[in-house]
């Protein structure tokens, strides 16, 4: 049985007049690791602060365990947040920073002392106590940011794009490790990036959004194989995009050839995006091909090539492991079950 | 000479002139009698003022601390408030030092006076008039009124860089209102506080036109018989330059045992 931890109903926010959140809807189930996922500006951050209680909501509800906790001023709220940029207190030394909340309920100091000592251990920091936060580098102040939210045992961690100033080597290590804690404490953490593939790596639920509404809900994988829209496709890793006409149900036409699909339920002739995932073209003999085209450029990427080609004006992207001559002439192949229809976006 | 050792050279040139050899005329007056010949009965002499020179510390501390409670939540106000606002709001608490500080302090008296503002005010209602100039009380107001600019200006800039997400995080980690204060504004704000009390204090202690004029010579200060040393009827520069060397081993006592107090706690960033 999922529990719904936290409910967010019809929640409006507007600043100076214009609204950064169109009335969204979200449920999070307890326990999941759930993220956040969209450019800038498209709200996620604004999400984030509504449950933090640091935004506040024109019209809606929000709600905690079933409980309406919309009013309820934030050190009163069961959630602790780990901010962007770790906002640690500077004037206290690394044990006093995490021992804040601890302090603050009054517990007493033996108590603290195991607990702070627990949490050292669990972001690997063993020995910084005495230090100041200053003498820290990023990911070690995040780290701390992260024990000094976890050691109040809250019921849901918020991380507002906590990896983001982190180089790319330790951003990987830390997704392991915040997946991993997550995992130990049984938490349900909300965590907010632009960043697609952390999303993919971390997450039970993804969210996508865009301009302050959310465009899809669903596990990485429903997210990655089925987006619901040429926006989610787009954004999660890379795509292309075509326009196509549905003839009929399970048949498309795009770049001037009818090609078999497995959708169904649209409108007859109606204009559609066609998606299709570079790494789903297979590059075959010209004769071969269902599509025929140039190749304007083959760039190495490490695991694969990146592969440009013009098909009658069409441009494609292609990923491939076998590398192609620029100028030469190729055949495209793709199967039914790669090739996603979506109604085009009102936007 | 190295050249950044060339531009020191006006400074020091300025400092010589103006600080150190004024020091040294002073430091001679109080240790000699008017021939000329070393003394220290001067220093004897200042005991008949002690009870002056108590009045002016108390004063000050008084003076003082009433800035800070008053500045500290000016300051955090406008440290928290749009960029706009903070501009305009500093711009409204410097426009009163534009004007003459003595004419700033002869407004008061026309407020003060038994048939001054106030009292006319109060009248109205019957109340009065009240004996509201001539005392102590209008002499701290006055150092209060003069002075409260110096708390507030320190500290707002210091607090102005306390970073927002630094005071959400403490509420999220479950700090009330009191709590925000106690453990993470006011250890923030203590190099405000300090030069604060410091700029607020020194004048404070060494004031001797606010007294005069708001005091009526109910509640002479150290600085009026400093000046009355000098320009007044009682003229001995020996015994004025006497008190003036006390007070200002008294100022740097009491600021240095504040200052091993105030950065007790304070962990240097």
């Amino acid at each position: 049985m999922k529990n719904t931890i936290i409910s967010i109903r019809n929640a409006v926010v507007e600043y100076d007049g214009i609204q950064v959140l169109k009335s969204i809807n979200l449920d999070i189930v307890d326990k999941q690791f759930v993220t956040l996922l969209g450019p800038s500006g498209c709200g996620k951050t604004t999400t984030l602060r509504i449950i933090g209680g640091f935004a506040e909501m024109a019209s809606g509800e929000l709600f905690f365990n079933g409980v309406k906790i919309n009013n309820l001023p934030p050190h009163k709220r069961e959630v602790n947040t780990v901010f962007q940029k770790y906002a640690l207190f500077p004037h206290l030394n690394i044990y006093d920073n995490i021992a804040f909340g601890l302090r603050i309920q009054k517990l007493p100091e033996k108590e603290i002392a195991t607990r702070v000592g627990e949490m050292l251990e669990l972001v690997n920091m063993q020995g910084f106590e005495k230090r100041s936060v200053n003498s820290l580098s990023g990911g070690q102040q995040q780290r701390i940011a992260i024990a000094r939210a976890l050691v109040n045992r809250p019921k849901v961690l918020l991380l507002d794009e906590p990896l983001g100033a982190l180089d790319l080597k330790l951003r990987k290590e830390m997704q392991i490790e915040l997946k991993r804690m997550q995992r130990d404490l049984e938490i349900t953490f909300i965590y907010v990036t632009h960043d697609q593939e952390e999303a993919l790596t971390m997450s039970d639920t993804v969210v996508v959004m865009r301009d302050g509404s959310i465009q899809q809900i669903g596990t990485p994988q429903d997210i990655y194989n089925e987006p619901a829209n040429a926006f989610v496709a787009d954004f999660i890793g890379e795509s292309n995009i075509i326009d196509g006409i549905m003839r009929r149900d399970f048949l498309v036409e795009f770049a001037g050839k009818e090609f078999s699909c497995v959708d169904q339920g649209f409108a007859p002739d109606e204009l559609v995006d066609v998606v299709i995932r570079p790494e789903d073209i297979k590059v075959v003999p010209q004769y071969q091909g269902a599509i025929v085209g140039v190749v304007e450029s083959c760039i190495f990427k490490g695991v694969h090539y990146e592969i440009g080609v013009d098909a009658l004006g069409y441009k494609w992207k292609i990923h491939s492991t076998q590398s192609e001559e620029a100028g030469a002439i190729i055949g495209m192949n793709v199967t039914p079950m790669d090739i996603h229809i979506m109604h085009k976006s009102e936007v | 000479m190295k050249v950044s050792k060339v531009f020191a050279v006006p400074y020091a040139v300025w400092v010589l002139i103006f600080t150190i050899i004024p020091l040294g005329l002073v430091i001679g007056f109080a240790l000699t009698d008017s021939d000329g010949s070393f003394t220290l009965q001067n220093l004897f002499d200042m005991s008949d003022y002690m009870a002056v020179l108590f009045r002016s510390i108390l004063f000050a501390i008084i003076a003082t601390v009433i800035c800070l409670i008053l500045a500290f939540p000016a300051a955090y106000i406008i440290s928290r408030a749009k960029s706009f606002n903070q501009s305009s709001l500093i711009v409204l608490i410097m426009v009163p030092m534009w004007t003459n500080f003595i004419l700033r302090t002869y407004a008061w008296m026309t407020l003060l006076e038994s048939n001054g503002l106030i009292n006319k005010f109060l009248g109205l209602f019957g109340i009065g008039p009240l004996n509201l100039i001539n005392n102590g009380g209008a002499v701290i107001l006055g150092m209060v009124y003069n002075y409260l600019p110096f708390m507030i200006l320190p500290l707002y800039s210091v607090m102005v860089k306390i970073d927002p997400s630094v005071i959400e995080a403490a509420k999220d980690l479950g700090a009330n209102n009191f709590n925000l204060v106690r453990r993470v504004i006011l250890p923030l704000s203590m190099p405000g506080i300090n030069s604060g009390i410091i700029a607020v204090f020194i004048p404070s202690v060494s004031t001797f036109v606010i007294s005069r004029m708001l005091g009526g010579g109910t509640s002479d200060l150290i600085g009026d018989i400093i000046e009355s040393q000098f320009l007044g009827t009682s003229y001995n520069p020996h015994l004025g330059s006497a008190m003036a060397l006390v007070l200002m081993i008294v100022v740097i006592f009491l600021m240095s045992l504040f200052n091993q107090f105030g950065t007790e706690e304070e962990v240097m960033p």
